[in-house]
Order: C-alpha cells, then sequence, then structure tokens
C-alpha cells in the first residue's frame, strides 16, 4: 500500500518529528526507512497505550508526533488514546494497521470492530485502501485533521498482520 | 512491598525535590498531584489528571524528547508502574537524558481507598526493575536523611534516572486532587514553555 520511503518522505513532508510506534508485519516493513530518515525520530514502545501518551508529551512540548500501531494495539489502547485525545483534548494523529481488511471473508475479530470502534469514539478517519493515491490521501486527511486541531486516523488496509 | 518496610513520610520526602528543583519540568499524577502542589505553584508543574493510569512515565517522556533543553521529573505511583512495567524499558531505550522518573512506593491504590497493589506482601524491588530495563541510574531510599544527603548526587546521575521513594501512604488523603481545568492547564503550561 505504502513504502517505507513513501511514508518516511510524505510523513516528513507533514512536518511530522516523531514516528511513536509498534510494528505489525504491514507497518513494519517501514522500519529502514522510518529509521534512517534525517527529519524523523522513530520512537520504539512496549505497549500501545505508552504510545499515546508519550505522543501528547511530544505534542505539549511542541513537537509533531505521529503514532503508528495495528488495530489489536488501537484495542488495547483504548484508555490511553481516551485520555490523550478527549481528556487533554490534543488533535493527535495516528496510521493503524487495518489487520485482515483485504481478506472479505476473514473472521477475523479485529477487523469486525475497527471501524465500530473509530466510529463510537467519533473519530474523524481515513480509509486507505488501494495502492493509488495513498499517500496523498493520507496528507490530505492529516492537513484536513490538523487544520480543524482534531484527532485523525489512518486506516492501511492489510492482509492478516 | 512487604508490610515491614521501613518508609518516609511522604511530604517530607517531596519536599527534597520542591528545594532541589529550579526550572524542571515537573509532572505528577495520582497522590504526587495531590501532595506536590502543597509545595509547589510553578508555571512548569503539569498535574496529569485526568489520566491514562500507568502513563505519566510516558508523556513525560514524551516532553523530555520534545525538550531536550529541559530536565523533566515524573512522578509516579508503584502502582501506577505495575501498570505499564515496559516504560521502563522504553525509558531505557529512549536516549533522553533529561528524564528523572520518582516512584513513590506506598505499597497500595492510595486514591482508590489504599487496596492492596498486586504487589502487596512480595518483595518486589522496584530499582531492580529499573536497572534491569536498561536505565543504569538508579537509587533507591527508605530513610529521608539518606534521601536528603543523597538526592542532588543522585538526580545529577547521567539520565534516564529512577529514584524508588519508600514512602507511607497518606490515609486521610484517600482522593485524587480536585485539579485545574485540563485546557487551562495545557494552555498554561505550554505558554510557559514557550509553545
Amino acid at each position: 500500500m505504502l513504502t517505507g520511503p513513501e511514508i518516511a518522505s510524505t510523513l516528513a513532508e507533514l512536518g511530522v518529528t516523531h514516528v511513536v510506534w509498534i510494528p505489525d508485519s504491514t507497518l513494519g516493513g517501514w522500519e529502514a526507512a522510518l529509521a534512517q530518515s534525517a527529519a524523523l525520530r522513530l520512537v520504539r514502545v512496549c505497549r500501545e497505550g505508552e504510545a499515546w501518551a508519550i505522543a501528547a508529551g511530544l505534542h505539549l512540548g511542541g513537537s509533531r508526533p505521529i503514532v503508528v500501531i495495528q488495530n489489536t494495539g488501537l484495542f488495547e489502547s483504548g484508555d490511553a488514546l481516551r485520555n490523550a485525545l478527549f481528556d487533554l483534548g490534543l488533535p493527535l494523529y495516528a496510521i493503524v494497521g487495518y489487520r485482515s481488511y483485504l481478506l472479505p471473508d476473514s473472521t477475523d475479530t479485529a477487523r469486525r470492530f475497527t471501524e465500530p470502534v473509530l466510529r463510537a469514539w467519533g473519530l474523524d478517519y481515513v480509509l486507505l485502501d488501494k495502492p493509488v493515491n495513498s499517500a496523498a490521501r493520507l496528507a490530505e486527511h492529516y492537513r484536513a485533521c490538523q487544520a480543524a486541531v482534531r484527532p485523525g486516523i489512518a486506516l492501511l488496509a492489510e492482509g492478516k498482520g | 512491598m512487604t508490610t515491614d518496610q521501613k518508609r518516609m513520610s511522604l511530604l517530607p520526602a517531596l519536599q527534597v525535590l520542591a528545594d532541589w528543583r529550579t526550572d524542571e519540568i515537573v509532572v505528577t499524577t495520582m497522590g504526587s498531584a495531590r501532595e506536590w502542589p502543597k509545595l509547589s505553584r510553578h508555571p512548569l508543574d503539569f498535574q496529569y489528571i485526568p489520566s491514562a493510569m500507568g502513563h505519566a512515565p510516558a508523556l513525560a517522556l514524551g516532553l523530555a524528547l520534545a525538550r531536550p533543553d529541559r530536565r523533566v521529573l515524573a512522578f509516579n505511583g508503584d502502582g501506577c508502574t505495575l501498570m505499564s512495567l515496559g516504560s521502563l524499558v522504553t525509558i531505557a531505550a529512549s536516549g533522553a537524558t533529561n528524564l528523572s522518573l520518582v516512584v513513590l512506593n506506598n505499597g497500595i491504590y492510595e486514591v482508590t481507598g489504599g487496596q492492596a497493589t498486586a504487589a502487596a506482601g512480595v518483595p518486589t524491588d522496584f530499582a531492580a526493575l529499573a536497572r534491569a530495563a536498561g536505565i543504569r541510574s538508579v537509587a533507591a531510599f527508605d530513610d529521608l536523611n539518606e534521601w536528603q544527603r543523597q538526592a542532588a548526587t543522585v538526580l545529577a546521575m547521567p539520565g534516564p534516572r529512577f529514584v524508588s521513594l519508600a514512602v507511607e501512604p497518606v490515609v486521610t488523603g484517600y482522593q485524587l486532587p480536585v485539579p485545574t481545568p485540563m485546557i487551562e492547564q495545557i494552555v498554561n503550561f505550554r505558554c510557559a514553555l514557550g509553545v
């Protein structure tokens, strides 16, 4: 969907300073490009809840972080997300790997619950499910969320993660 | 923490840090957010309430990474620490030399009414956990005089730093403080940081 160099250059162009992440097997392909980017600092965390809190601290300190996790980690990190986005009211942005989205017959519950959960939280999200223009659509959605000072999510369609 | 653990009174233990502090960012949560304002009213105090329990060190790490020009002091409870032990590894790996994490270890979930943590009755050694996670500058104190004597030295060690303070529960304080409204707090805090 997006190569490492594509995502690294897109995030750099958007002014992102820190990528706070736990990879899955799709997102993991970005690691080398993210780690080697002069514009980005890759922050590796142990559990996804940490990612939201670190991103919150980065934002409070004047940086422009982005969270990169899988949808399973999105579920795990619900309380940290709730706190950062709604208690603190921070316009944080995340790229979330959408495990099993590309497998129409999948019974993966991570696939089933992802969008309903985002809708329940009232989060603005974009689905990146086509190989073409994914970087441009991500950039457009990121800029729109930042301009509106609201959080946002880009769901990156994956096979089994 | 076992029941026979020697402990300091909380407020004097915090007073040591209030006396040491100059222009550091200070992140408090849970019991520390209730007690620290009795000692400090500084524009760079961030009272992390409401919080995501367990994540004050992570929020402080984010601040430390965003502002390498400033020292960041974060308080956490032992119950909070147990909720995100992986943060010790994240902090160790971060290279945030400007971060100090102080765990106030009273062996209970204080703000919910004093229930035992999972570590109650177990000789859980938070300093050893921090050291094993890869944090090199680690210290632990259960005696106020020793803490007073050593604090400046400990806080000058190469960061990130971890300090475990065995403290007595504040039995009469079994509640969270009423915080400054978060939106107001964030505006004032970022203004003080020049963001």
